[in-house]
């Protein structure tokens, strides 16, 4: 079990106030805190042994290159990868997707072939393969949805087809919480004869992921939403398929031999790590995996599981008086602690900015999921999603604040 | 039980803006419109349509629906009470008046009493993420006053 108030020590920006009121931060979906040792992690890199790696023959020079490949390791082992070959280092989950969009995808996909994806994905998994079937002629299908915005598989048989060449799906929905049978999925995919690529932005810092049990071809994810800083993410490829893959960018440190004419490709992964890569945020994300591995990641799935369904029980009231409508399982083993919610009363931005003056971060809009909006039939939800050092008493207060908003918006509260 | 005072944001959701989201004026929609014009946010998802009719250089008669946040929304139910009878000059300048009041210039005491109730959206420009949401209908005002001068110097 987690000590959340030890926890909550770790994190300096918790200690501070907003508009006068403590920090009640509420948006890890969008993108997590930092604990102390990430960021001691950065000073330490940039005060210490900041230069450039692979190539330098001097101290610092190996010093930061062995740090950026032990974080590399540490990446792999937190996934369950079999070895670092297909780790490969990128800015985010996005480039990540976009990645394989570009080399696997434009290379494998051709006229008639078909995409299958979900209609809960983040646009990030789902742009990209509008472009690349658009390029190659091939198509996008969805899975949809149950009443329960879970995945509704009843016509997966006919949605798999020996045309289809890609299935890709989020792990865990970054709108509905919903946690998706990925593992189930990657088999019946490869039955069908496609790859699987699983968007792990919201499930890699939240669940114990293991590659090699999934067996899935690719995974994307994120560092900055798993307590690591921005600007780094991750995108393992399965072996068999990484040796197949053409680079992705050109330049320096991808490749082995340059001539005037022509040039050979580094060893995997580094001929898909073009440039001078994000040394100290590798280093800091090693730290935040350090950082996730000494809580232990059956604890944080604990302690969300216990926080998410204390606030489904919290917002209960207000469901069954219909101001206020949730979305996703109800089921918390079948959903992260993410919870999207609309009330008819209160826009979602004007919720957004009431909660904001009482120091309550949550995020509001369409979270990169217009498709998924417009199913839903809103223009945009609430969202509040949770990490480690969220406490019920700071679920008491958000819902708290959004039942008194609502009076507020309908007028049936005194004003000052 | 948490109490709330909410008293930061009483100075951006003053009543007569709630009154105007619950209430939106002049939603019938103006059949014969001479002005058809639309401001639309992509990011939050709001939506004004204007539509208004002409006599002359009048306003003689102005519609709008969409959807969206209250200030969106009530900031546009004001503009089309603000500028119902006013020449298209008059309805421009107002609209500059209020934009130059979403940036931080405070209105003479001459100019709020042209701005009317127009001018309770005071508070949002110190709510600075929310000034788009007040300024979507005046934008799309001004588009369409652009656009029909464009339409009448042009086809003369």
């Amino acid at each position: 079990m987690l000590d959340v108030k030890a926890v909550r020590k770790d994190f300096p920006i918790l200690s501070r106030e907003v508009y006068g009121k403590p920090l009640v931060y509420l948006d890890n979906a969008a993108t997590s805190q930092k604990p102390a040792q990430v960021i001691q992690a950065l000073v330490d890199y940039y005060e210490s042994y900041n230069s450039n790696i692979h190539r330098g023959v001097h101290a610092l020079s190996m010093e930061a290159t062995d740090r950026y490949e032990e974080s590399r390791r540490k990446f792999a082992a937190f996934i369950g990868a079999p070895s670092t070959t297909g780790v490969v280092l990128v800015r985010n989950t996005t480039e990540a997707i976009n990645l394989v969009a570009q080399t696997w995808a434009r290379r494998n996909l051709g006229p008639g072939d078909e995409i299958l994806t979900t209609h809960m994905e983040h646009h990030s998994n789902l742009v990209p393969w509008q472009q690349v079937a658009q390029e190659r002629g091939a198509s996008l299908r969805f899975i949809p949805l149950t009443h329960e915005q879970a995945l509704d598989l009843t016509n997966l048989d006919s949605l798999l087809t020996p045309r289809t060449k890609l299935l890709t799906l989020n792990h865990m929905s970054n709108v509905l919480g919903t946690i998706n049978p990925v593992k189930e999925l990657t088999e019946a995919a490869h039955r069908a004869g496609a790859r699987v690529l699983i968007d792990g932005a919201q499930s890699v810092p939240h669940l114990k992921t293991d590659v090699t049990d999934l067996d899935c071809d690719f995974l994307a994810f994120s560092g900055h939403k798993m307590m690591g800083p921005t600007g780094i993410g991750v995108l393992y490829v399965k072996q068999e398929v990484i040796e197949d893959m053409d680079p992705f960018l050109h330049g320096g440190e991808m490749v082995l031999q340059v001539w005037d004419d022509r040039a050979t490709w580094n060893d995997l992964p580094m001929r898909f790590e073009a440039g001078t890569p994000n040394i100290a945020d590798t280093i800091a994300l090693g730290a935040a995996v350090d950082y996730l591995e000494s809580l232990g990641m059956d604890n944080v799935r604990e302690h969300e599981v216990a926080i998410t369904e204390y606030a489904l029980n919290a917002f209960r009231e207000l469901e069954e008086s219909e101001e206020v409508r949730v979305y996703g399982p109800r089921d918390v083993t079948q959903r992260g602690g993410i919870v999207s919610f609309y009330s008819e009363a209160v826009h979602p931005h004007d919720l957004g900015t009431m909660l904001d003056r009482e120091g309550i971060a949550i995020r509001t809009g369409h979270h990169c999921a217009m498709p998924l909006m417009g199913r839903l039939a809103v223009p945009a939800t609430a969202r509040a999603s949770f990490y480690v050092y969220n406490t019920e008493e700071e679920v008491d207060l958000l819902v708290a604040a959004v039942r008194e908003s609502i009076r507020y918006f309908s007028g049936t509260r005194a004003r000052t | 039980m948490q109490s709330f005072d909410f008293s930061d944001v009483d100075e951006l959701y003053r009543e007569i803006i709630l009154d105007h989201y619950r209430s939106p004026r002049n939603q019938a929609e103006l059949e014969d419109a001479d002005i058809v014009s639309e401001g639309v946010n992509p990011f939050c998802g709001d939506e004004v349509y204007l539509r208004m009719s002409l006599d002359g250089d009048v306003v003689d008669g102005v519609s709008f629906h969409g959807t969206g946040c209250s200030i969106s929304q009530a900031s546009a139910s004001m503009l089309t009470e603000a500028i119902k009878g006013k020449s298209l000059e008059d309805a421009e300048s107002l609209y500059f008046l209020f934009r130059d009041m979403m940036q931080g210039r405070d209105p003479t005491s001459e100019e709020q009493d042209r701005l009317g109730e127009v001018e309770s959206l005071a508070g949002v420009k110190n709510f600075p993420i929310r000034i788009k949401c007040a300024l979507l209908a005046w934008a799309a005002l001004e588009d369409g006053i652009r656009a029909h001068h464009r339409r009448t110097r042009d086809g003369g």
